[in-house]
């Protein structure tokens, strides 16, 4: 339980020093940071559209840090969310597009399952790996990204067929019986591209939270990552708990995948690089240090800061990259959580100082009253 | 005779964890060249009073006095400053390190940008020479086996030319040939000046090696006094606050049906060397089996390889008529195996886990713990209630973790939860490792219940006591072969400890036949 509230106190210490490290570099570049930061919360809360692109930002973020932390609840370290999630995305995007006259109850239930199907396909392999052979899982997935990376734009470029595809870079939109986005939610929010993806992402946070909390599978991946010798003492399969933590993270990021493509762009590009909702997944995790109500709220601000900075060149002036600087230093003080532990130990060592300090004082001043009582008293 | 300056001296210690006293207003003073037994239950402050005295933990109240200075130890890097060494119970080891490498650490020796192995290596065998601590320079902690371990501990301290010895129940893993040895060790140590606090609830130990002792009971100082003319059941009674009784009351072996039948096993080691070689044994229901040898003769693999934990290699094992060679682990616990093993912290527990937990590890996937694949934490935290109570687990609730827990209440813990369960055959490694008399005289008594209902029982130990005080019979086991099996009636210390150095039955008879006539 103190563990729990330490790790708020972290983040919060690092959100805020973040906030004020942004501040600082606004100031050294001469531009007003309360304007700065003004335009930022304006750009993020000013409109039902801005809420609702803060929470199509936070949908795929929410999945890819609930993949991160299954499989580092597992003893792994999955960089490879970012490939599973274009896994996904590609995969649903192809489907969709290739059956457009699907009826949508069974499309989406179906293009769902696949785009997750195909993550968690791509989880699995480093899992096996390490399981196996001993593999590094961290130089597995980051290859692996390359590969899911390339195979996605050679799919688009030479494999999907001409007729759903509006150019060689770019797919046609899905029709209506695969699109995610819902009519009362796109009229609520001003035209965003929110889609029902958010609501999946919420039931999603419940429910990875009850499995590795209330089943056995979530007590044998616990078990086998923080002591696998224990876990296989107590007859679990260390090897099979591990391909299937790998295959739920992979699986989480392909369904983040999905509803990036169903939900939010509605088609696939050319990808001139790995989706970035992996690699900010894997910071939403340690910022929400690895709390699932912790990923929910970290999700939150990190879509704040993206969609809030976006607006903030235009309205103050500030450049768009100094958000960029801000996030990265939230993320830097997470990461140097020893530093801001250290600074509370001094912190209270300082109270505890200062209260025997005042402790003593009240003594001896209350001794020199008597000495001088007595005196009087002669 | 004018009392000099202590060399340690500990005024009115507290040290509180929320509401709980772990140390309640202890004093303590060390005098120079001199031992100094700190003896206590599991649980009585022992540790939590040394780990402030090395800077791990801070007072809430309470002075230190080093040489007569007031000091404040807040980091252990001070506390190495002030000459204090510490030889922990639980290891503080890099096991991908060698030897040298964990030595070395925080102290290393350059020569310009590169680690100087080669000189530290040559101090750290002129050390072990020096103490008879052998232990390889260049080996990995990996490899070596526990009681290599701790010579690592031991020798850590010494490199760092510590003036101040704090040994944390230091002989709880050596044979009785190696306590003789620390023994002799220690006491150079103090006639070479430096001072030593031995930790420990082994009170033969205290008679044998110290000069002073201070018992400690439930966080308070009680008193302490010259070791010289006190007998180890007056320091028994001080130490747990009653009588207490040493040997356990055993009625006549009842023997059934063959439970366990190993035949010509083979096991390797992680090296992939035999470690255990065309090893027979039989127990039968109703009877406990010692299994006396040497710490790293093959004891741990024997126990691995029949667990399923490692691979068998060669021959058979079967139980109550049942093959189980290489079964898997669930298969084999679910056959009728209780197993306590060896190390509970890397084993026998989820040290991170609450012990709620781990009271279900072994059961959390059957009814009525679980259905369908959810847990039912409400049974879990009955069971554990059920457990706890029953086994006299003392703990600050079922819902800390494991790892917070002392030793002893650990063991306890695990012992409740194998034995718990339906079993026939009892495997027990090393079950009061660690463990003071109060414990020990607990758990060999569910040992012998176990017995006495017409289980089978396996115990694994290095300590000849509780070898010749548990079992009917006794396998002694030398680099992987049984030496003997010899019937605990006939045998005695002697005895085993000349068939432990891989002496056959006949030469160790002859030999102390002729020690007798000489």
């Amino acid at each position: 339980m103190t563990t729990q509230k330490n790790s708020f106190s972290v983040a919060l210490f690092s959100v805020i020093f973040g906030l004020i490290i942004g501040a600082v570099i606004m100031l050294v570049f001469g531009y007003n940071p309360i304007l700065g930061y003004v335009a930022l919360l304006g750009s993020a809360f000013g409109s039902m559209q801005d809420i609702g692109s803060v929470l199509t930002q936070m949908t795929p973020l929410i999945l890819t840090a609930l993949g991160f932390t299954v499989a580092q609840t597992a003893g792994f370290f999955n960089i490879g969310l970012s490939g599973q999630a274009l896994a996904g995305w590609v995969g649903s995007i192809w489907y969709a597009l290739t059956f457009p006259s699907m009826p949508v109850y069974f499309m989406i239930p179906s293009a769902i399952i696949l785009g997750t199907g195909l993550g968690a396909l791509a989880g699995a392999i480093p899992g096996w790996l390490r399981a196996q052979f001993g593999a590094s899982e961290v130089i597995v997935t980051i290859m692996m990204n390359y590969i899911l990376l390339f195979l996605g734009n050679n799919i688009l470029q030479n494999t999907m067929s001409k007729g759903i595809k509006v150019s060689a870079e770019t797919t046609k939109q899905v029709g209506a019986n695969a699109s995610l986005q819902m009519k009362w939610l796109t009229e609520l929010t001003q035209g965003s591209s929110i889609s029902s993806g958010i609501f999946i992402s919420l039931i999603m946070i419940v429910v990875v939270w009850f499995v590795m909390t209330r089943t056995t599978l979530g007590f044998e991946i616990r078990a086998v990552g923080l002591n696998s010798d224990a876990a296989k003492y107590a007859g679990m399969s260390a090897k099979r708990n591990a391909v299937i933590a790998m295959a739920i993270s992979g699986g989480l990021a392909g369904l983040a995948g999905t509803i990036e493509g169903l939900g939010n762009y509605l088609n696939f590009f050319t990808q001139n690089g790995s989706p970035s909702i992996g690699f900010d997944g894997m910071a939403v995790a340690l910022l929400g240090s690895s709390s699932y109500l912790g990923i929910l709220a970290a999700a939150a601000i990190f879509s704040v800061l993206k969609i809030g900075g976006l607006g903030m060149p235009m309205s103050s002036g500030v450049p768009f990259e100094l958000v960029d600087i801000v996030t990265a230093s939230i993320i830097f003080f997470v990461g140097a959580s020893y530093l801001i532990k250290l600074i509370q130990v001094r912190i209270k060592a300082m109270d505890d100082k200062a209260a025997t300090n005042a402790a003593a004082k009240k003594e001896l001043k209350a001794s020199q009253l008597e000495d001088k009582n007595q005196k009087g008293g002669e | 005779m004018t009392e000099s300056t202590p060399v340690i001296e500990m005024r009115h210690i507290v040290k509180k964890f929320g509401d709980f006293a772990a140390n309640d207003d202890i004093n303590l003073q060390v005098q120079q060249g001199e031992i100094h037994a700190l003896l206590g239950e599991n649980g009585a402050g022992k540790s939590t009073l040394m780990n402030i005295l090395t800077g791990l933990l801070q007072p809430t109240s309470g002075e230190i006095l080093i040489n007569g200075k007031t000091v404040t130890v807040d980091s252990p890097s001070k506390s190495d400053a002030l000459g204090i060494g510490m030889v922990h119970q639980h290891f503080m080891l890099i096991d991908a390190f060698t030897v040298t490498e964990n030595i070395m650490l925080g102290s290393e020796i350059t020569k310009g940008l590169s680690l100087d192995t080669k000189t530290a290596a040559k101090k750290i065998q002129e050390l072990s020479e020096k103490y008879g601590l052998q232990v390889d320079p260049y080996a990995k902690i990996s490899d070596i086996s526990v009681g290599q371990q701790q010579r690592v501990e031991i020798l850590k301290t010494l490199y760092r030319g510590a003036d101040i010895l704090i040994f944390d129940e230091p002989t709880a893993v050596l044979t009785p040939q190696e306590i003789g040895e620390l023994i002799t060790i220690l006491h150079n140590l103090a006639k070479e000046g430096k001072s030593i606090v031995l930790i420990t609830h082994k009170l033969d130990e205290i008679r044998a090696a110290a000069d002073t002792v201070t018992v400690i009971r439930a966080g308070k100082s009680i008193e302490t006094f010259p070791v010289a003319g006190v007998s180890s059941q007056e320091l028994a009674d001080m130490m747990v606050g009653r009588e207490v009784s040493f040997k356990t009351v055993k009625s006549d072996v009842k023997t059934g049906e063959t439970v366990l039948n190993l035949n010509n096993i083979e096991v390797h080691d992680a090296r992939g060397v035999a470690a255990v070689k065309d090893f027979s044994l039989d127990v039968k229901s109703g009877e406990i089996v010692g299994i006396a040898g040497i710490d790293g003769n093959g004891q741990t693999e024997l126990i691995q390889g029949i667990t399923g934990l490692t691979k068998v290699q060669a021959g058979s094992i079967v139980l109550q008529g049942k093959d189980i060679t290489n079964k898997k682990p669930r298969q084999i616990t679910e056959s009728g195996v209780g197993h306590i093993p060896e190390d509970r912290l890397r084993f026998g527990m989820e040290v991170d886990m609450t012990l709620s937990e781990n009271l279900s590890l072994q059961t959390y996937y059957k009814a009525p713990l679980s259905k369908n694949g959810i847990l039912k934490k409400d049974e879990m935290d009955n069971l554990a209630q059920k457990l706890v109570t029953e086994f006299d687990v003392r703990a600050a609730g079922i819902q800390v973790t494991a790892g917070s827990m002392s030793g002893g209440n650990q063991q306890k813990a695990v012992i409740a939860r194998e034995l718990n369960r339906e079993n026939e055959l009892i495997i027990a490694s090393q079950p009061t490792r660690g463990l003071d008399v109060g414990a020990i005289e607990y758990i060999h008594q569910r040992l012998i219940d176990q017995r006495d209902a017409g289980k089978a029982v396996l115990v694994v130990s290095f300590e000849l006591d509780e070898i010749l005080n548990l079992s009917d019979r006794i396998a002694v086991i030398n680099a992987g072969k049984i030496v003997g099996i010899v019937d605990a009636k006939d045998t005695n210390k002697q005895e085993l400890g000349l068939l432990m150095t891989g002496m056959s039955l006949s030469d160790a008879k002859s030999a102390l036949k002729q020690e007798v006539d000489a």
